[in-house]
């Protein structure tokens, strides 16, 4: 038998990188609702990004935000937020949604 | 080769024995839900901990679908691990058992063999192992107490290795030897340690650490799921030379020799075999003794692993063989042989064609007699001289 196969996982299991490998599929494309911030209501305790399933959220200094290639918009970010600063919103109701 | 390492003699139950075994190997996380015929491992691993003789964290768990995941966790965090099934448990873990395998946690886990669902089953039989038999598991068949306790210590060894890292299941027939009370030698705890120490100067296995985000198979899509199915079935292949290696390594140190995948017994001139499993094998070989006697060439095999199928050892063993007898405790369902029979099947390209009997028998705690393998032998000498024989024998259904 020749293995003309080039290996996609480093270990004897299929465990990779979840930082650089997690975001590889097209989840965006499954969301109907959309989180929404409250930049006001936020004060960036980071419980969002660490129960976003598809570990999507963007640090962005001051705030998270899903990063909308890979949110599969399931809403437990809004769900989680102890201040309620998350929002979910219809896609329908963006002119890009 | 060093002259081997005694230890102290305790008649002890196969139960106690295997929590003695897996004590002795110094388990960090042990989750095991107690369940007849098992239980009295679960407890004793408990009184273990709980007496401050083994240093590990015990989950209670609320049933045996969490203790897998438990120790499947911990597991993949680097610690050692060590949980107890039987029956209706090894089946609630089905879907924990095949993560198990697929994230090739080096876990070893004991399974009391017993009857599983449908029928009231609480009586002896390998029914239970047997249907797990496509979970991608190492399934190693035990014959006594004393090969509980050794086994149990060799399974470490084998699941932890960097060439194989899978989960070990060691079976022994429930009831028999769950409660059968016989001497064994148990080791000194710092020879297992030196028996152990080997997988310490090997590379160190992949582990969940805090802060580093691991997907663990969760990005088996398409080729990465070829790629890890591949190598899994790889590493089973490198289980059976593995598992010949370290049966040698503990026999050079403690004296012991099981003969790895298999184990021969007067087969080198027998014409005809019995292959057997778990702790009928013990009543199989006093009738190849007594046949010995009235000078029917008879030898035994025991078959000590079910997963993988030592093929290439049982080639070897039964090739120029005129037939076979396959006792079974177990069915195989939509198959009229007996699994491990049904199996043996498969090497008759390499054996030739030779006649082979498939027997059920021993199943729901009924005994594999003396009478009955001494049928078994007649009946596989009829068939190596030629004469008709029945394929397939369900040895109480004729009683």
């Amino acid at each position: 038998m020749v293995i003309k196969h080039k290996n996609i996982f480093k270990t004897e299991s299929a465990w990779s990188n979840a930082d650089e490998s997690l975001l590889c599929l097209d989840t965006g494309s499954w969301r109907t609702e959309r989180p929404v911030l409250d930049k006001e209501k936020c004060n960036y305790c980071g419980l969002c990004a660490l129960y976003c399933p598809p570990q999507c959220m963007k640090d962005m200094g001051d705030h998270y935000e899903a990063d909308l290639a890979y949110c599969k918009g399931c809403g437990i970010c809004a769900t989680e937020c102890p201040r309620k600063a998350i929002a979910m919103v219809p896609e329908g109701e963006f002119a890009d949604g | 080769m060093v002259s081997a390492q005694k230890g102290q003699v305790m008649v002890i139950t196969g139960n106690a024995v295997a929590a003695y075994g897996a004590m002795l190997c110094r388990p960090e996380v042990v989750a095991a839900y107690p369940i007849t015929p098992q239980s009295e491992l679960a407890e004793q691993l408990a009184q273990f901990v709980a007496n401050g003789v083994l240093d590990a964290e015990y989950v209670e768990v609320e049933g045996e679908n969490s203790s897998m995941n438990v120790v499947l966790a911990a597991s993949i965090a680097g610690a050692r691990t060590c949980t107890a099934t039987s029956s209706y448990g090894l089946v609630f873990m089905y879907d924990a058992l095949q993560e198990a395998s697929s994230f090739r946690a080096p876990v070893v886990m004991v399974n009391a063999n017993r009857e599983t669902p449908g029928i009231h089953a609480v009586s002896s039989g390998q029914q239970d192992m047997i249907s797990a038999r496509d979970v991608g598991w190492v399934q190693i068949i035990v014959e006594n107490d004393q090969e509980i306790l050794d086994q149990i210590i060799m399974a470490y060894r084998l699941a932890e290795d960097f060439n194989i890292q899978l989960p070990v299941m060691v079976n022994y027939d429930g009831f028999y030897l769950s409660y059968l009370a016989e001497a064994v030698e148990i080791p000194n705890i710092e020879d297992v340690d030196a028996f152990l120490a080997p997988l310490k100067k090997q590379p160190e296995r992949q582990k969940l650490v805090p802060g580093v985000s691991i997907g663990c198979g969760t990005h088996g899509m398409e080729m990465g799921y070829v790629e890890a199915r591949y190598k899994h079935c790889q590493a089973l292949e490198r289980v059976k030379d593995k598992v010949d290696e370290i049966d040698k390594d503990f026999g050079d140190y403690f004296g012991r020799y099981y003969g790895g995948q298999i184990e021969e017994y007067r087969t080198d001139d027998a014409d005809i075999i019995v292959v057997a499993s778990g702790s009928a094998t013990g009543t199989v070989r006093t009738v190849v003794d007594a046949k010995r006697e009235d000078g029917v060439k008879v030898g035994l095999i025991k078959l000590r692993m079910f997963r993988p199928f030592p093929a290439e050892r049982l080639t070897e063993a039964i090739k120029g063989k005129k037939a076979i007898g396959v006792i079974d405790r177990s069915l195989c369902f939509g198959w009229k042989y007996g699994p491990i029979c049904m199996e043996l099947k498969t090497l008759a390209v390499n054996i030739g064609s030779i006649p082979i009997l498939s027997y059920i028998d021993g199943l729901a705690n009924l005994d594999i007699t003396v009478p009955h393998i001494e049928r078994v032998i007649d009946e596989v000498s009829a068939a190596a001289q030629g004469k008709p024989y029945q394929e397939v024998t369900w040895i109480p259904m004729e009683e």
